[in-house]
């Protein structure tokens, strides 16, 4: 018997899963790495701690299980899109820490290259602190020599999965969906775009080659590496979604609906972006709406391990039952501006209708809905671009563990969710993808048979009830933007 | 049933007044004017707690803080929450082996708490039943929490006329805590099963329990048959990861 193993590099950690034949986990192993905060606003990964750590989840993931190299049929690689690495092609050196896709360092630098729907129509994105290109042109313009190093073709660039392909195979290559959240790939082409790279002043040299997300890259230990999807195409493709018109949405750090749009791009009028959810080898690209949200997991986290009412994640559910409703206070967590559909980098966190009444419950409760009351905008959006309403959410992520939250959002969008039976779909994504170019799984079809419901929640909130939260919600959204000002960091 | 016991009220004052504190801490005097109680009551209530390791003193005479023995008391509780946030991954893989929907059991009072439930993998509609309650005696679940823990009081009610007395299920609990598994055949609804396994956390207690629930015809050879064994090992090897997970193994 042989299996896939999934390495998923996130933002906070890095992690690797083993998968047998029917999608089911066979182990699992996990190390955090440091979240490095040199300013407000700024969030910087060491690169080289990743590489080091991957390694070992692999080697721990494999010890746990059993297994040797011998017993994997493929690595699959999924990871934390946009996050930025330069590194010196000669020694393997990373030139700076990685600048993560929350970092908003490149703000100014986003106004100085003009309309934000510039680049929309080539890349599909508005131009946002959140992609990687904007990162890239920040190196090159703050590491000293590092322009002259890149002309001479010295140093590469990447985003993680590049730099995980990098030192497993030796080879300088992306995947369609990465490269697709750096503003640098044009959508029509699938290729480098000449005017945003001579935009943002980035040599072609250091740019990787753009292959698909499923395909054998090269070989690490004998085993063939893969596939490579952006973690939430990977939770797409986890969940597959293969069909236009399917969907999801996957809860971990931030919140992303992603819906597939077909062999087609479409562009979105409501602040969504336009992005490749997947490409099979030779097979033409799936395109994808996105509604991209920035921060919902990792309020829950915040408020862990900097307010400190909870000592673990899933603690939040049992204070927040404390209560039997957020007491009026609604937690709007702009930490790093507001992302879909809003894109307001001007825009920073506000607790509002906080009153003397308001306990820690009611906080637990507002950290919650947050996560909920954020999807109802980007369901929304989706819903007007599409003409179609959403009529079933399939989630996934870490806080589908959370039954409270997920009874709430089923009752703020007033459609069932539904949770599948792997809820790790991102790093199941990657495996599928990763098992169909190596024959491990012969088709699609065979692995939407995999595809089963695990739990669903219905609504049951008072219309009149939802209408006015979400219209407190809107208020308290209000509030957050135009809060930086020019002479702030 | 008796009124609440004054001395108890009193002793819970006390505690939750050292926990106030914080780090600083309190002699006889500071507790008997905060409290508005007679220093002898107050420090016969301190004694009494200092014995069972509630409260301690850094010197003979001086002041009062909270015990170890009350911390291991917190830590000991598990959040139903975090085990199921802990169990996700296990919980889903056994229902796609099994094929069957799973449950992860916690005690309540004297019944089960349903705390996770994963659907029967067939897309079928069901119902979501997180949260609800379980008789212990008729179901692998309850059985498996009871053998590893303490026998609730109270009747035990007659589901079916497969469903074990007193007797009988003392004697089954004796061979759970042998096997290490627990199952029930028609015990609670006639023509259906299921089979459970123990979690347990770092320090090897059993905090819950997972299993699997479904047809007799699925789960069982015959009908009067114990489930198939190769359930079992997926129920066993789900409980195994869970513990693993919670840090109760290292194997």
């Amino acid at each position: 018997m042989s299996y896939i193993a999934a390495i998923d590099q996130g933002t906070t950690s890095s992690r690797c899963i083993v998968f047998d034949q029917s999608g089911g986990i066979v182990s699992v192993a996990q190390r955090e790495h440091r979240q490095i905060f040199p300013k407000p606003g700024w969030v910087e990964h060491d690169a080289t701690e990743i590489w080091t750590n991957v390694q070992a989840v692999v080697r721990d993931a494999l010890a746990k299980a059993s297994l040797t190299h011998a017993d994997i049929a493929a690595f699959g690689i999924t990871n934390q899109r946009e996050t930025t690495v330069v590194w010196d092609r000669r020694t393997g050196e990373p030139v700076h820490n990685a600048i993560v896709w929350q970092d908003t360092r490149t703000d100014a630098l986003i106004k100085q290259l003009g309309d934000q729907d510039r680049f929309r129509e080539r890349s599909g994105l508005p131009l946002a602190t959140y992609f990687s290109g904007p990162k890239l042109r920040w190196l090159l313009d703050n590491v000293e020599g590092l322009r002259a190093k890149a002309e001479r073709g010295e140093v590469l660039f990447g985003t993680m999965d590049t730099w995980l392909i990098w030192n497993l195979t030796g080879r300088h290559v992306t995947d369609v969906t990465n490269a697709s959240r750096t503003m640098l790939m044009n959508l029509e082409t699938l290729d480098w775009d000449p005017e945003p790279v001579s935009a943002m002043d980035v040599p072609l040299a250091m740019l990787p080659e753009i292959r698909s997300s499923s395909e054998v890259y090269g070989t690490y230990e004998g085993v063939p590496v893969a596939s490579a999807l952006g973690d939430q195409q990977a939770a797409l493709f986890g969940q597959t979604c293969f069909t236009p018109g399917e969907g999801k949405c996957t809860y971990g750090t931030g919140a992303f609906l992603l819906i597939n749009t077909g062999d087609q791009p479409v562009r979105s009028q409501n602040g969504l972006l336009t992005t490749v959810g997947y490409k099979i080898g030779d097979e033409p690209a799936a395109y994808a709406l996105e509604g991209a949200v920035a921060v919902t997991g990792a309020l829950v986290q915040w408020f862990r391990d900097k307010v400190g009412l909870i000592s673990s994640a899933a603690e939040i559910e049992t204070l927040a039952r404390t209560v039997d409703d957020n007491g009026g206070a609604y937690f709007v967590p702009a930490f790093s501006g507001l992302f879909a559909p809003h894109w307001r980098s001007d825009a920073r966190g506000v607790i509002a209708g906080l009153t003397g009444y308001i306990s820690r419950g009611h906080l637990a409760r507002a950290v919650l809905e947050a996560s909920a009351w954020q999807t109802r905008e980007v369901v929304d959006a989706m819903n007007a671009d599409s003409g179609v309403d959403l009529t079933t959410l399939r989630v996934d992520g870490g806080m589908t563990a959370n039954n409270l939250l997920m009874q709430f959002l089923s009752d703020v969008l007033d459609v069932p969710v539904v949770r599948p039976i792997v809820a790790e779909t991102t790093c199941l994504g990657a495996a599928y993808a990763a098992g169909l170019a190596v024959g491990y799984w012969p088709s699609i079809e065979a692995l939407k048979a995999n595809w089963h419901k695990a739990a669903e929640w219905e609504p049951s909130m008072d219309p009149a009830a939802r209408d006015k939260g979400y219209r407190k919600w809107k208020k308290a959204v209000e509030r957050t933007v135009g809060w930086m000002d020019e002479d702030d960091d | 049933m008796p009124g609440p016991i004054q001395s108890i009220q009193r002793a819970a004052e006390v505690l939750k007044l050292l926990a106030h504190g914080g780090a600083h801490q309190l002699s006889v005097g500071e507790i008997s004017r905060a409290l508005d109680l007679a220093k002898p009551t107050v420090h016969g209530i301190l004694r009494t707690l200092q014995e069972v390791g509630f409260v301690e003193q850094e010197v003979e005479g001086g002041k009062y803080r909270l015990g170890a023995a009350l911390f291991q008391i917190g830590t000991s509780y598990l959040d139903g929450n975090e085990l199921r946030a802990k169990a996700l991954n296990w919980s889903d893989t056994l229902a796609m082996r099994a094929r069957e929907a799973v449950r992860i059991g916690v005690m309540h009072g004297k019944h089960v708490l349903v705390v996770h439930h994963v659907f029967r993998p067939d897309n079928s509609r069901q119902a979501l039943d997180t949260g609800a309650l379980l008789p212990w005696h008729a179901t692998a679940l309850g059985k498996v929490l009871v053998a590893f823990g303490e026998w609730p009081d109270g009747e035990l009610q007659r589901f079916t006329r497969h469903t074990l007395t007193d007797d009988a299920l003392h004697t089954q609990l004796n061979d759970v805590r042998d096997r290490d598994w627990a199952y029930d055949l028609h015990e609670l609804v006639a023509g259906e099963a299921s089979v459970a396994a123990p979690i347990r956390d770092k320090r090897g207690v059993v905090v819950g329990a997972v299993g699997i629930s479904g047809p007799v015809e699925r789960l069982c050879e015959s009908p009067d048959q114990p489930p198939r064994l190769e359930l079992v090992s997926y129920v066993r090897e789900a409980a195994r990861s869970v513990s693993r997970e919670l840090g109760g193994l290292s194997w």
